[in-house]
């Protein structure tokens, strides 16, 4: 029956899709891959796409993608005015993460998709409703008689306490209708339940009370329904870490490994009725407990969209869940579509694996100050790693490896446990390496399992990992020996620490006994049959590689890596971007990326996929297997480029700038001296090895001065001291001061403007650049910044310098590529901060305002093309204005005040036909809502001059501002009017706390004094992160805001699409 | 099966693996090859003492759960079965999951055997019970490459050894698996059903009590076409078809009869050639739980189990009976039924055990015919 030319079977002229906005926590880059993948499924079927997505970093609003881009909040204010103005006939909700569908089901619940006659395609919003809403699941469940959880759903402190009394305590508490687990977690006693479920409820309308079921084994599946009924498990997961940790925090294997065949099909059978029975058309994902004592289970829930697990599987199993969703979604069955890896094959058929693959979390809690370290049903990390192996202790160490955060290995980790113990039975985010530990120290592995219910499959191989650790150190490293160090996962790094030698010599020792990685294909089928894929991966546990080497005609593109603070989706933009333009000028690349959250990880964006690890070893076997013309290092983030020197030291061709140069951007002492040569001055700063030293550095610059740790344990990060006593502590508790642990300080200078330059050179001549400014002073982290393009308040004079600067450290570092170079501008003088020579997180945002697509032009310089074409990018019709998308919501005790150590998760980017109306736009589009015309403002007394225009304007627009005894005074003393109310320490009501727990706000401004911190200041900062309330802490953007919110014409703009502004 | 103790020499093998004590099994191994019919052979270890020399069809099984089941399914007799999925014994075995009273392959290869497997109901590892049945077995081998081999150049004779073999040597007879006598299940429930076994999975005599359905199981070459009955079912089995000659002889007389007649994977064959079809040996066979196949007339699909080397030729059909099921991978016929009169068949498992459970309700759907 041989399936021909398909047709398109439903009539759809026009589709909007919602986007998932910035990245944060629960939400990341994963909604790029599926929002990618979906749009290309909607091309191919000729309809025109409409794509509302305030994050300008994806790929999936890149020009070649949808019709027409949205760059604007994915509010229903916003989305309503975009559908009136668009009429789509159809919108897709599934691809968009929890923000797409909750706001599908708002704009049907409002009646506006009624009125406008726009279907929503896909799974019905009322299917869509039983998932979301934990009471009509558990009936609609019970229907077809399979289990869930016990569980009452309750609208009020009241019914909470009432329901955990009768499921009995300790219970789980979850709220409805949010996105990884917020407002989840274990109660104790009553007394908890009542702070806990008063707090969830000013957030949702509803709280679930459930039977609690820790240790539980928590299972996943990933299931693809046609309408007709065609359903098929695409792929299952196993958590290592048994429920009562969140699956985003949890270690996970796919496929299962410790289910049987019946266990298995039981939850797979399970998960086929639930969803034929729930209707669900394309894609979804099921989650199960399982009891590992008696095989008992309990659904715990659907999400009827694509999700994270669902990123995960598709690139676990090299099925395109995605795009087959949108095909299904548009009427075609299963079986008349083709397994995109085979060509040949159906797409109605479960992936065989040969392999298996670990996921890992990737945290960031040490750069988010004071935030609790322990992990638990709510989502803290912030991305992920995938690593492929054929077998366990393989695949996990590569993942550890991929997390860059320090660890080289199970065995190789930076930290130092004051009590490991405590880390296991209390789960922390380095818990594996706790386990390690006190495997290592003669914990059983039966005591460990007792301890944390975790499988004593994985704790076993935990336990070998150790033990091979033992004999590599105890015996002689003769070819089995190494060999079977390899086939756990040891880099020959951790090897060569253990046996006192280097890495390249373990490197050497190996290859000459012919111990080398083998290449293996994904191909879905487990080599069923024959498929021409290009998904590979390395493994130890092999004799063949099943591809040959693209030699010289290929160029090797290494990816970003996990997503973490700092790094993020911008960079797998450059990576997919960069490999497109070097297969347009007719190269064939090798992608190189760990990170299943990621576009650059479809197999068919690359001509080669290696699913792996970044690291030096990795990339080495990688580049002597394929012997490629080139590594491309400069645009994926740090990661990328940290390996540049090796790479060339070792004599692999890094295509673009030369490694050596990079380093001499990238090593301090080096920069900073071939500043001092070029005559372009820096702030002050010096390596302190003693604390004498520092007194005296700080004493010289004046205080405030900038702290950065060399070797930085947990909790100590980059820091401003403001004084001599400040300074004695940080240095006391944070670091280890000593000549092999020295701190950099540095002059901080305050008040000053913060700009930068992005740009592309080609042998050290200036090719195109943009220079974009920060609304807030210099001090808060580039990465937190609030960056306009182009720059709107800079005198020509500063423009004309920073390009000559520029001019001269390109030219200088003989820069070929990528470059950002940041810069403090001060009464019209300029100082560099630094310059990375590769691409930096803003290109896909001055790339998107200006039209000319940097990162492609940095990659045909790399590549020895230059076209020539001189690149105005000064001056334009409309700004853009980039704004940092912030998790505080989600991290429990973090103090949310953007500071000189980067926070946020993500960032928006929004257009405007000025500078407020783009601000305002950006704001809004961090899931920001102002609902009530009532402000708390509190600024120290330095700064309260800066508010007095913004204040009356407010107040002359009808806001209410309530402040403390000093602005209250200052604003009245300007003819202010403004509400007083009690400082929190006054201990009298009403106060700012009382203002926010009574919903009395709308918003808050609340600027920190710099050397006086309260913690009355720190309260209600956090009061209203818990509250969802918008809070600014930083003056310039507080006084941006309260203007764009005194003017009527910004609140009532129409949203315009990217393609209605001109950009070149 | 005779055993030989090995010298404990090691060969030219890549993987050499010394003492693997863990605190699991004591594994001690010695490198070994499979050395197949074409000449070649591919590296392992196998634990130290296994016999040498036994020789098996050697074919792979795709999927990722139930060695168990696979390992007992009498379908795998004088197969040696390579597992693609890497890691094998991981949840240990449990002896309700078989599905014969013994490990009918006559040898396994996989990439890693699991030391350490986990299980509450765990009985005994992998390891334990596969050297209690004397079964070979090959572990630490690129068991991606044997498939691509397979795949390739079709299903080969081997066999598992620490010495060479000589190619030309492999030779193998069929063998017939079955009882002896007819057993009786169930005699008080509604309906007679004739279990013919040819090797019958335990699970397919378990889904006929589940619908309170008496049972008798007779011998492949027992002629209950005398007896009274409602239906006949025509269980799966190891080898070819037509070795069957017995059992078809008997099935045409079933047919005759107009009584329901129901065949699973060789009983799928054997139907079709009582019927006057013909059948042929496929390249590498199915074997795997996620062979997709659609019901050519509802056009619903299902994704199935499957264990089976021989196939039904399409074009010798006869007259007055159609193509049921179809692979939609290689559109080879999964399935076939009489137009009009109850007899149908499919060459996949509704019994499951292992895979998945999507076709179970064709035993209801022969037990509405009875």
């Amino acid at each position: 029956m041989p399936i021909t030319k398909l047709s398109r079977k439903l009539a759809i002229k026009k589709a909007l899709i919602l986007g998932s906005g910035g990245l944060r926590i629960g939400q990341a880059g994963e909604f790029d891959y599926s929002g990618s993948q979906a749009i290309k499924a909607l091309k191919e079927e000729g309809i025109y796409t409409v794509l509302i997505n305030p994050n300008i970093a994806t790929v999936q609003t890149d020009g070649d993608m949808a019709d027409r881009v949205y760059f604007q909040p994915l509010n229903i204010e916003t989305v309503t005015k975009i559908l009136k103005q668009e009429k789509p006939d159809v919108l897709l909700l599934s691809f968009g993460g929890q923000t797409a569908l909750n706001l599908g089901l708002a704009l049907h619940d409002s009646g506006v998709l009624k009125k406008l006659g726009i279907k929503v395609l896909g799974t019905p919003v009322s299917a869509i409703k039983i998932t979301e809403d934990r009471e009509l699941f558990k009936v609609a469940l019970n229907e077809i008689g399979t289990k869930t959880a016990r569980s009452v759903a309750t609208y009020s402190v009241k019914e909470a306490l009432a329901a955990a009394k009768t499921i009995g305590y300790p219970i789980m508490m979850r709220s409805g209708f949010s996105l990884g687990g917020l407002g989840s977690g274990r109660i104790e006693n009553a007394v908890q339940l009542k702070q806990r479920v008063g707090e969830v409820l000013r957030a949702v309308p509803q709280v679930l009370i459930e039977e609690y079921l820790a240790g539980w084994k928590e299972i996943e599946y990933e299931v693809v329904r046609d309408a007709a009924g065609n359903t098929i498990t695409v792929c299952n997961m196993e958590n290592l870490d048994p429920m009562g940790i969140h699956t985003g925090e949890s270690i996970v294997v796919a496929p299962s490994q410790t289910l049987t065949n019946t266990e298995y099909h039981m939850l797979r059978e399970v998960a086929i009725k639930t969803i034929n029975h729930l209707g669900i058309i394309g894609e979804c994902n099921i989650q199960y407990a399982l009891n590992p004592a008696n095989g008992d289970y309990r659904t715990i829930e659907v999400n009827a969209r694509l999700s994270r697990s669902s990123a995960l599987a598709s690139k676990a199993t090299g099925y395109p869940l995605a795009y087959v969703a949108t095909k299904l979604i548009l009427g075609y069955k299963l079986h008349e579509l083709k397994n995109a890896v085979t060509g040949t094959t159906s797409a109605f058929f479960e992936p065989a694996l040969d392999y298996l693959a670990v996921k890992m979390p990737r945290w960031d809690l040490a750069k988010l100050k004071s935030s609790d370290h322990r992990i638990g049903s709510e989502m803290k990390s912030v991305g992920e790693v995938m690593a492929l192996g054929r077998s366990f202790p393989e695949a996990l160490q590569k993942a550890i490896r991929m997390l860059n955060t320090g660890s080289t290995g199970l065995t190789a980790h930076p930290y130092e446990f004051d009590n490991y113990q405590d880390e296991i039975e209390h789960a922390t985010d380095r818990r594996i390496f706790a386990l390690y530990e006190a495997l290592k120290a003669g914990s059983s592995v039966e005591q460990l399992h007792n301890e944390t219910g975790i499988d004593n499959w994985f704790l076993s191989h935990l336990s070998d990992i150790q033990q091979t650790e033992a004999k590599i150190v105890e015996q002689k490293l003769d070819a089995p020996l190494l060999r079977e160090a390899k086939q756990k996962g040891f880099a020959d790094s951790v090897i060569a620490t253990l046996k006192q030698t280097t890495e390249d010599a373990v490197r050497a020792q190996r290859i000459k006994l012919g111990i080398k990685p083998v290449i293996k294909q994904i191909d879905t089928l487990a080599g069923e049959f024959d498929a021409s894929t290009n998904y590979l991966y390395t493994t130890y546990h092999g004799n063949t590689n099943d591809v040959q080497p693209l030699g010289k005609k290929a160029i090797a593109v290494l990816g970003s890596g996990p997503y973490c603070i700092g790094s993020s989706v911008e960079f797998d933009w450059c990576a997919v971007n960069t490999g497109k333009t070097l297969q347009a000028h007719g190269k064939q690349t090798i992608m190189i990326n760990s990170n299943p959250e990621t576009v650059s990880t479809d197999f068919d964006r690359s001509d080669r996929l290696y699913f792996e690890e970044l690291t030096f070893e990795r990339i080495r076997d990688i580049a002597d297997f394929e012997d490629p013309e080139g590594i491309v290092v400069s645009v994926g983030g740090q990661i990328a480029n940290n390996v540049a020197l090796p790479l060339g030291q070792h004599k692999y061709n890094i295509l673009g700038t030369s490694p050596q140069q990079i380093d001499r951007a990238e090593d301090r002492q080096k920069f900073s001296a071939m500043l001092h040569t070029l005559g372009i001055d820096q702030p002050a700063w010096v390596e302190a090895t003693t604390l004498a030293k520092a007194k005296q550095f700080a004493s010289e610059v004046n205080y405030p001065v900038l702290i950065r740790p060399s070797y930085v344990l947990s909790g100590g990060a980059m820091n401003v001291v403001n004084n001599e006593k400040e300074l004695e502590h940080y240095l006391a508790a944070a670091t280890k001061l000593s000549p092999d642990h020295p701190v950099v300080l540095s002059q901080f200078i305050m008040n000053a403007k913060e700009l930068e330059i992005d740009g592309v050179a080609k042998d050290g001549h200036l090719l195109i650049y943009a220079i974009s400014e920060h609304i807030e002073n210099a001090g808060v982290h580039s990465g937190d910044a609030t960056v306009v393009f182009p720059a709107q308040r800079l005198y020509l004079e500063t423009v004309r310098r920073a390009k000559l600067i520029t001019k001269q450290i390109i030219k200088n570092l003989e820069i070929t590529g990528p470059f950002n170079i940041q810069f403090i501008a001060k009464d019209n003088e300029l100082k560099v901060i630094e310059c990375n020579v590769r691409a930096s997180r803003s290109f896909p945002f001055v790339s998107k305002v200006t039209g000319h697509n940097f990162i492609a032009i940095a990659a045909e310089a790399m590549i020895g093309i230059d076209r020539g074409i001189e690149y105005q990018t000064l001056e334009y019709e409309h700004v853009g204005v980039k704004s940092p998308q912030f998790s505080y919501n989600r991290l429990k005790g973090a103090d949310p005040v953007a500071g000189v150590e980067m926070a946020s998760t993500g960032e928006v980017a929004c257009f405007g036909d000025d500078l407020a109306q783009a601000f305002y736009t950006s704001w809004l589009a961090t899931e920001q809502q102002v609902k009530q015309q009532t402000l708390f403002l509190s600024i120290p007394d330095e700064q309260k001059y800066k508010f007095v225009d913004e204040a009356s304007e407010l107040v002359a627009a009808g806001w209410k501002i309530y402040t403390t005894t000093g602005t209250y005074q200052y604003l009245k003393e300007h003819g202010i009017k403004t509400t007083k109310v009690h400082k929190i320490s006054d201990k009298q009501k009403p106060s700012a706390t009382d203002l926010v727990e009574n919903g009395k706000l709308g918003l808050l401004v609340c600027v920190p004094s710099r050397t006086d911190d309260s913690n009355d200041a720190r309260t209600i900062r956090r009061l209203a992160i818990d509250n969802h309330i918008p809070l600014i802490t930083n003056a310039e953007t507080g006084r941006l805001l309260m203007h764009c919110l005194s003017e009527p014409d910004i609140l009532s703009a129409t949203p315009k699409a990217w393609q209605d502004y001109k950009t070149t | 099966m005779g055993l030989v103790r090995n010298k404990p020499t090691i060969t030219g093998s890549k993987t050499v693996h010394k003492d693997r004590s863990g605190r699991g099994d004591f594994f001690k191994t010695f490198s070994a090859k499979l050395y197949l019919s074409d000449g070649t052979a591919f590296d392992g270890v196998v634990p130290a003492g296994q016999a040498n020399g036994v020789v098996g069809e050697v074919v792979f099984n795709t999927g990722m759960t139930g060695y168990v089941e696979s390992l007992t399914d009498p379908s795998y007799t004088n197969q040696i079965l390579v597992f693609t999925f890497p890691l094998i014994g991981n949840y240990d075995v449990q002896l309700a999951d078989i599905e014969s009273e013994k490990i009918q392959v006559s040898g396994v290869v996989m990439s890693e055997l699991a030391l350490h497997g986990s299980h509450t109901d765990s009985q005994t590892s992998l390891l334990n019970w596969l050297e209690s049945q004397n079964i070979p077995l090959l572990t630490d081998v690129d068991t991606r490459a044997i498939t691509k081999h397979l795949r390739t150049r079709g299903t080969m004779l081997g066999s598992i050894s620490t010495e060479p073999i000589n190619p030309k040597s492999l030779k193998l007879e069929s063998k017939i698996i079955s009882i002896d006598e007819p057993i009786i299940y169930n005699e008080k429930g509604t309906k007679k059903v004739i279990l013919v076994d040819c090797g019958a999975k335990d699970n397919i005599l378990q889904s006929l009590l589940a619908l309170d359905l008496h049972v008798k199981r007779v011998p492949y070459d027992y002629d209950y076409t005398t007896e009274s009955y409602d239906g006949v079912l025509l269980s799966n089995g190891p080898g070819d078809p037509t070795d069957y000659a017995p059992t078809i002889a008997i099935a045409k007389k079933a047919l005759a009869k107009n009584k329901p007649v129901f065949g699973i994977c060789l009983g799928n064959q054997i139907l079709g050639l009582a019927a006057g079809a013909e059948t042929f040996k496929l390249p590498f066979g199915h074997r795997g739980h996620n062979q997709p196949c659609m019901d050519i007339s509802s056009k619903h699909c299902i994704i199935t189990s499957q264990n089976h080397g021989y196939a039904i030729d399409e074009k010798t059909l006869p007259k007055g009976w159609q193509v049921w099921f179809r692979n939609l991978n290689d559109q080879s016929i999964e399935g076939i039924r009489h137009h009009s009169k109850p007899f149908f068949s499919v060459q996949f498992h509704p019994e499951a055990c292992p895979g998945p459970t999507d076709s179970s309700y064709l035993f209801e759907e022969f037990y509405q015919c009875l």
